[in-house]
């Protein structure tokens, strides 16, 4: 099977994904991030952000709607847990399908235009859905309240199955392996794992290629003999299904749905951790989904209490500036962070932090050399 | 008849709105070539001006008034304005006039936002992908308002129209029908005026004056413009912080409309944009026009008998109109050839 | 009848009559030369041969199908490819993926979700891409991105890009504008050797020592008409042509 084969470096990239993910209760640990609750969200938002990349990242397509894809799995998947059972493979397959259903139908469309064109397109769309969600669809949506399980589902799988919950709200699980906590946490990792695999695929893969093709030079793809057209609408299918998928598993660890998901803040989310990472690298937008969740996890979490800790060293007055100033970052304001943190990426940094790792490695290897020449010169 | 008189009348302010903010969107992107995300963030801005004037005038001298008491013995605290107990009967027509008198804070203050925007972070961004840009402003737009956020808090503050243009019009008397069938908030009356003197002005400064000229050649072939020896960053400059003007503005009046939050920039920007791929890329006159097309369109889409139609079409309408209208006429209703294609 | 035939083509732009009734035939295994002064209609002609502007009226046949109304790619797949005036490359890729590009749509079509097998196991279409780089003279470069090369090995890859394909026609438009001589010369030199192999090539070009080193035929264009068709030392004596070139000079 000669065409399983990746190539080295990709196993190795492979491998130390497996392993980070794996192991990251005990990675993560030192961070204070070891915990499951905020461990899911970073496989989870990965994988939304790989997919995103598939579509960004190579096309170069900008969407500002994928969020709707990301809303559109946690329903499914919530449905599925009411409807049929408490199973989330089922929950996750019918999410990933529906949010690249609805991708082809939103693609098939915005697709038909470029550049700008397109980013409102994508924007008008996810806009209608987040606003659809709120209003009309709210017999499936349960709008603002947002979709939760009750008691008196029928989930009729389950009740052929001879399975009863009792008098408690159910919770999914995993042939009675429950999704929450690190169980959840490894099911959710397992998955983005094999995600990441099929990202590497994809990116390698000729098909990859010709979507790289697209970013680069559009005009000498069509004379060239290829239709951009499917490519990019094939990519933007991938990234629904990816979005729907990542909806889909945000619905098993923890089984509500709310329109919030949906919001165009949301999808500007994932453009930044793609961007902030590196867009079109492989790693790049698992990084970015992993520090933008963890910062807002620390960030968010900052009170004027720990605040006031932090800077008791100093002396008072300064201790209540440096308070005041910083809180305008942290709690409520993390926002405020992460719009700074946006317009800081892009001024400086465009390729990604991807890109600041390579500039520094390229930069103490140039040093490194520098030595060795030097050392060897002097020799001589 | 009336119903549908009502509905436009009804959609005309949002539409002043809407156009406002595209004209500044589309001027920018036609002379300076930026997709500028942040622009409704200006409009907010704009709209907090008149907060912070009001907020101003507001403030209140507090003296303790020993003849009186209060109920529970204490001598009773009389709050007056400064501007009450310093200007007299003026002070009051100030105080009630905050909105349209905030209008000359407002022009310098978001002239100066402008400029400060522009030279400080946009004129990097000119040869930069429109990605770029737009990822850039949607930073800068997040930042800004969280920042009125912090200073102002989360909750909309509600801002009064003066006395006089409080009440409502009956519109329906005045072109010969029966009183009481179409009745309008004067004040949206005013705001629709307001837009068309704004747009009416940005026009003629555009027609009229050699600056304007530049502009608007500067739309048409940005390459030869800057070959002719115009000193165009300094134009360029000036052109920016009058659509931040327009916007602030735009806002500003909106202010007894709507009261004003944190997050009405973005709402105003996402619908705005919508306008002017609809009135197409850099289009002065299609901007206003979509800006009022869509915004009558949307009010009729609110009414009972549409809804009772077509569920939920008053939530989507807008985006509606702009998928088929990109679809169909793929640069909008009055755009050029090959602006912003790829 | 040639392989690119050409009936009766009309173009206005407004006011401008940009091509006015032209015919052409393009005998298939011929080097064919369109020339003419600035603003004749060259660069027109060749855009309604790929699907890039439609004529008014009139017919462009290519092996007995109509080039009209079809898209670009669609074209290219009919055996048509295109050199442009300012080189088309895929700029953030490499020279080798620059070239696998093409030999991938000549042999899988316009699309093919090709996902699952890497790039790395189609070895054949590889071997062919190295092959063409190698030909163009630019093997030792195949692993650099493509928008490092300077602008004649630009045009060279981009030569390569559509030989790769075996077209059964290529266009090429100013194959040699803005190229020092010498450069020039290694083009007229690489594009002889394409010639000999029986490709079928329609050059447009400016300079009368590319054109008369390579075509066997000559089409003069003035204000959108065709004044003259010959063989080039027939070409060479027109009165006309010398008229339209130089207001009555020698060529």
């Amino acid at each position: 099977m000669r065409t399983l084969t990746l190539s080295r470096n990709d196993l190795i990239l492979l491998a130390g994904y497996t392993l980070v993910v794996l192991g990251g209760p005990i990675i993560m640990a030192p961070l204070g991030a070891g915990y499951p609750d905020l461990l899911q969200k970073f496989v989870i938002f990965g994988i939304f952000a790989v997919g995103f990349n598939i579509l960004f990242g190579l096309t170069g397509y900008l969407s500002f709607g994928h969020a709707a894809f990301l809303g559109i799995g946690s329903y499914t998947a919530v449905w599925s847990f009411k409807l049929l059972t408490m199973n989330p493979l089922p929950a996750i397959v019918l999410a990933t399908l529906l949010g690249g259903l609805f991708a082809a139908v939103i693609g098939y469309i915005c697709l038909r235009r470029t550049g700008i064109y397109f980013s409102i397109l994508t924007l008008a769309f996810a806009q209608m859905s987040y606003n659809l969600a709120y209003s009309v669809l709210t017999p499936i949506t349960n709008g603002e309240t947002g979709l939760q399980l009750v008691q008196s589902d029928p989930r009729i799988l389950d009740a052929a199955a001879g399975r009863d919950y009792g008098a408690v709200l159910p919770s999914s699980d995993l042939f009675g392996i429950p999704m929450n906590g690190y169980p959840g946490f490894y099911f959710c990792g397992v998955v983005s794992i094999v995600c990441f695999y099929l990202a590497i695929r994809i990116f390698r893969s000729p098909f990859g290629l010709m979507l790289r093709a697209i970013k680069s030079n559009q005009n000498r793809l069509n004379y060239t003999g290829l239709n951009t057209q499917p490519y990019a609408l094939a990519a933007f299918v991938v990234s629904g299904m990816y979005a729907g998928l990542a909806g889909g598993l945000l619905a098993v660890v923890d089984p509500l749905a709310g329109a919030e998901r949906m919001q165009w803040t949301a999808s500007g989310e994932v453009v930044l951790m793609t961007i902030l990472g590196g867009a079109g690298t492989l790693l790049g937008p698992v990084i970015g989904a992993g520090v933008i969740k963890y910062f807002e996890n620390i960030f968010s979490a900052f009170n004027e209490g720990i605040l006031m800790a932090a800077f008791d060293f100093l002396p008072e007055p300064i201790q209540h500036l440096m308070v005041n100033v910083t809180s305008l970052f942290v709690g409520e304001g993390w926002h405020l962070t992460l719009g700074a943190l946006f317009m800081v990426i892009v001024i400086f940094l465009p390729g990604g932090l991807m890109e600041g790792f390579n500039r520094l490695s390229a930069l103490v290897a140039g040093i490194v050399r520098g030595r060795r020449d030097g050392a060897s010169a002097r020799g001589a | 008849m009336d119903a549908i008189l009502l509905q436009i009348l009804n959609g005309l302010d949002k539409g002043g709105a809407y156009a406002l903010i595209a004209l500044g969107l589309t001027i920018t992107f036609g002379t300076l070539g930026v997709v500028n995300f942040a622009h409704g963030a200006l409009f907010m801005l704009g709209a907090f001006c008149a907060v912070s004037v009001k907020a101003l005038l507001s403030l209140e001298q507090v003296t303790e008034d020993a003849t009186q008491l209060t109920a529970w013995g204490t001598p009773l605290e009389v709050r007056v304005p400064y501007v009450e107990s310093w200007f007299g009967d003026f002070g009051t027509v100030l105080l009630d006039y905050s909105v349209p008198v905030s209008i000359l804070v407002a022009i310098p203050v978001m002239l100066l936002i402008g400029v400060v925007m522009e030279r400080g972070l946009i004129r990097f961004f000119y040869k930069r992908p429109h990605a770029d840009q737009i990822l850039v402003t949607f930073g800068l737009a997040i930042v800004l308002q969280e920042i009125v956020k912090g200073a102002f808090g989360a909750n909309p503050i509600p801002q009064p129209a003066p006395d006089v243009a409080k009440g409502m019009i009956d519109f329906g008397v005045a072109v010969g029908m029966d009183a009481g069938n179409v009745v309008y908030p004067m004040w949206r009356l005013v705001y629709f005026l307001f837009s068309v003197a704004v747009i009416a002005g940005v026009f003629a400064f555009l027609q009229f004056t050699t600056f304007g000229m530049v502009v608007r050649a500067g739309m048409a072939d940005r390459e030869t413009v800057g070959l002719l020896g115009i000193d165009v960053d300094r134009r360029f400059t000036i052109v920016f912080g009058i659509a931040a003007m327009v916007a602030g503005l735009a806002g500003l009046m909106y202010t007894p409309i709507l009261s004003p939050d944190y997050h009405m920039g973005m709402d105003f920007l996402v619908l705005s944009f919508v306008v002017v791929v609809v009135g197409g890329m850099g289009s002065l006159p299609g901007a206003v026009a979509a800006g009022f097309l869509l915004g009558i369109l949307q009010s009729f889409a609110s009414m009972n008998e549409v809804k009772s139609i077509l569920p939920g079409i008053d939530q989507i309408i807008i985006y509606l109109i702009a998928v088929i209208i990109l679809l169909v006429r793929p640069r909008g209703l009055m755009g050029r050839k090959g602006v912003m294609e790829h | 009848m040639g392989i690119l035939s050409v009936r009766n083509v009309n173009k206005r732009f407004g006011g401008l009559k940009a091509l006015d009734d032209v015919n052409l035939e393009v005998e298939a295994g011929t080097v064919h030369a369109i020339i003419g002064p600035n603003g004749a209609g060259k660069s027109t002609l060749l855009n309604c041969f790929v699907g890039r502007l439609e004529p008014d009226s009139g017919s462009v046949t290519f092996d007995g199908m109509s080039l009209l109304g079809i898209k670009p790619h669609e074209i290219n797949q009919a055996g048509v490819s295109r050199v442009f005036q300012t080189p088309e490359i895929f700029g953030d890729l490499t020279l080798i993926e620059n070239v696998m590009i093409p030999a991938f749509a000549a042999r899988d079509g316009a699309f093919t979700l090709n996902a699952w097998g890497l790039v790395t196991t189609h070895g054949e279409i590889r071997a062919r891409a190295l092959a063409m780089l190698t030909d163009v003279g630019l093997a030792d470069q195949a692993e650099r991105p493509a928008g490092q090369l300077s602008r004649g090995d630009k045009r060279r890859l981009e030569l390569a890009i559509c030989l790769v394909q075996n077209p059964k026609l290529l266009l090429l438009d100013e194959p040699t504008a803005g190229m020092a001589r010498a450069d020039t010369n290694n083009a007229i030199e690489l594009m002889k050797r394409i010639a000999g192999r029986g490709v079928t090539m329609v050059v447009i070009e400016h300079d009368m020592h590319v054109v008369f080193s390579l075509a066997e035929k000559i089409t003069v264009l003035a204000q959108g008409a065709v004044i003259a068709e010959d063989k080039p030392e027939k070409i060479k004596g027109n009165h006309r042509v010398q008229e339209a070139y130089l207001g009555g000079a020698q060529l």
